[in-house]
């Protein structure tokens, strides 16, 4: 059953064709992942998805309903629809766990009376979050040493981490990561790529990314789409994406097709 | 060096003191409070009073400008609303003060609200014009609608009274400004320890992604002004008890402005900062008073010299202290505080 569901989207700015006819679904927890080249209409897509821009045309649908453009982003992430930016949002000047804990706001009910006075309901809820937050997500993430420093002082790769912190503590159903691991290094890369595995299998989150890296994409995505010039060109599982001529084609330009593959898929030459 | 502070529970971890060494130095800090009518002489009964009001306003405008990132040119505006409410209430009904002070501060909250309005759309220096388009059009009411604000000539209203006791004199007063100004220190710090806190900085720090974790910009950037003009509105309040008259010249743009100046000066989006601001602003200029009449027995010229030169030197000071200290006087408590904290080491 696919959770997430786009059909037939269009998308324009000006005479700027973003996205053309879109279709494409994402079925219930797993990880798909949506490839393409710079400019293909990735992140305008995740924009659509979670409200930040109106296509002109076609739906979105999110666990068999249909998102209206009058769903505006906060509606869309009370939902259930989390996600990360590819340049880091966080909020710079306040701490990592102030950080995380602001992912649970939609989910918190203490009105400004109750935060006035602290001591009683808000107090209580505040208590209940820090001990979720500290639980369910700090400790997974292996973040516990940084939680009172500032996000500014932390590395790349950290407030990358953080960032994800933050979405997990929106209690998402569906996860949107925007490039998780560009800019990366090897060891944080293969961090990353266990924390999502972990995320689908054992929080059952399904997971929507847009990633360039071709290995860890090829690595842990269930599901993969692959958009360019704002068109769905395939869809399917990894190892059928990697043989589709057209992606090929995309990505590498229209020569020697065939030693272009073996770069593409270098297990490939055994066979 | 502050050793052993490891805590057992999140609500120690949490808690505003989490020394016992802290609670001390409050518990001094209230202790002298409480006995400072009883040893200061008139005049520094006054300047304490006119703090106490200071800060509750400046606290309200750090929430507004320093927390939620909204800068405001409307906060005199706003405490003139509360001043003309407590006027109008004290003349026209018998309510005692706590009521008075309440209403103030919910009449300039809807005013606010009012006024707040087109933060969703406009932002900076655009909505410092707006607000200031407000404050005119404030001052515009208090003017000319005569039959309740008494035009021009203002308002003259009769002391502060409860339970039949009425609070005629500063030493009087005292006791009903500082220990508010305390409480609504206390209740902003418990603000920014709870989500609606938390949601006026993510506002403040990057809207798009307030937006995505399901924070309503408009209804909390609303909130945000309700609230610094209720305080605005409470101070108000206590500005025309204090006084006992109220005019449209009570509350001029340079007012707001001065408590621009006070949250800046103080630091931005921080409530010690913000009270260290609001001292600043009101006692330099009186101090640099004194230091004239100090320096007139050695040069009778002082005066003559001085007068022309306070204002130019309260500005120097000002500029002083932004270039040396960006962040507000609030940095150098802290940094004050570092030091005995890593003492005898260095950081």
């Amino acid at each position: 059953m696919s959770i997430l569901e786009i059909s037939n989207l269009s998308l324009s700015f000006g005479g700027v064709k973003a996205l053309q006819d879109v279709s494409f679904r994402v079925p219930e927890n797993t990880v798909t992942t949506i490839i393409g080249p710079n400019g293909a209409g990735k992140t305008s897509l995740f924009n659509c998805i979670s409200g930040f821009y109106k296509p002109q045309r076609g739906t979105i649908s999110y666990e068999g309903q249909v998102l209206s453009s009058g769903i505006k982003p906060p509606r869309r992430a009370a939902l259930g629809l989390a996600r990360t930016f590819q340049n880091i949002a966080l909020f710079r000047g306040m701490t990592v766990l102030d950080n995380i804990k602001l992912g649970a706001h939609v989910h918190m009910k203490s009105g400004l009376m109750s935060a006035l006075a602290y001591f009683g309901p808000a107090r209580r809820e505040e208590m209940a979050v820090r001990k979720d937050v500290e639980q369910r997500i700090i400790d997974f993430l292996e973040i516990d040493h940084i939680r009172r420093q500032p996000v500014v002082s932390l590395s790349y790769g950290l407030q990358k981490r953080v960032e994800l912190a933050r979405a997990l503590a929106m209690q998402p159903k569906v996860l949107m990561l925007d490039e998780p691991v560009a800019g990366m290094n090897r060891e944080e890369k293969e961090d990353m790529a266990r924390f999502i595995l972990d995320i689908r299998e054992e929080w059952g989150i399904t997971v929507l990314m847009v990633e360039h890296d071709m290995g860890m994409v090829m690595d842990i995505s269930d599901h993969i789409a692959v958009l360019n010039f704002g068109q769905v060109i395939t869809e399917g599982l990894p190892a059928d994406v990697q043989k589709n001529h057209e992606v090929i084609k995309a990505y590498l330009g229209n020569s020697d097709i065939e030693s272009l593959r073996k770069k593409l898929n270098p297990e490939g030459e055994a066979a | 060096m502050r050793i052993g502070d490891a805590k057992q529970s999140y609500e120690a971890d949490e808690a505003i003191w989490t020394s016992g060494t802290q609670k001390l130095w409050f518990g001094l800090f209230l202790l002298i409070l409480l006995l400072f009518p009883f040893l200061a002489d008139s005049y520094l009964l006054y300047l304490g009073c006119l703090v106490g009001i200071a800060v509750i306003s400046t606290t309200g405008l750090n929430i507004l400008t320093g927390f939620t990132g909204l800068i405001s040119l409307g906060q005199a505006g706003f405490m003139g609303v509360g001043a003309y409410t407590v006027a109008w209430l004290s003349l026209n009904t018998g309510l005692p003060f706590p009521v008075t002070l309440l209403l103030a501060g919910l009449m300039a909250a809807a005013v606010g609200i009012l006024v707040g309005l087109p933060s969703l759309r406009v932002k900076g220096l655009y909505l410092a014009i707006a607000t200031l388009a407000a404050s005119v059009f404030l001052h515009f009411i208090f003017a000319e609608w005569e039959s309740v604000t008494g035009g021009m000539g203002g308002l003259s209203l009769e002391p502060a009274h409860l339970f039949g006791w009425t609070f005629q004199s500063d030493f009087m007063m005292y006791f009903i400004i500082v220990p508010l100004a305390v409480l609504m220190v206390f209740a902003a710090r418990n603000v920014f320890r709870t989500r609606i806190g938390r949601a006026f900085i993510a506002i403040r720090d990057r809207d798009i992604s307030a937006e995505i974790l399901g924070i309503n910009l408009l209804r909390y950037k609303l909130m945000s002004f309700a609230l610094s003009s209720f305080y605005a509105g409470v101070a108000g309040g206590l500005f025309a008890y204090f006084f006992r008259v109220v005019t449209p010249e009570s509350f001029p743009l340079s007012m707001s402005i001065f408590y621009l100046a006070a949250v800046i000066v103080g630091g931005m989006g921080n409530l010690l900062g913000g009270i260290l601001g609001a001292a600043f602003m009101t006692l330099v200029p009186e101090a640099l008073k004194l230091l004239t009449a100090a320096l007139t027995p050695f040069y009778p010229d002082a005066p003559v010299f001085m007068s022309p030169m306070l204002e130019i030197i309260f500005g120097a000071l000002i500029v002083g202290f932004l270039i040396f200290e960006p962040h507000g006087l609030a940095e150098i408590w802290h940094r004050i505080r570092r030091f005995f904290r890593l003492w005898p080491f260095r950081n």
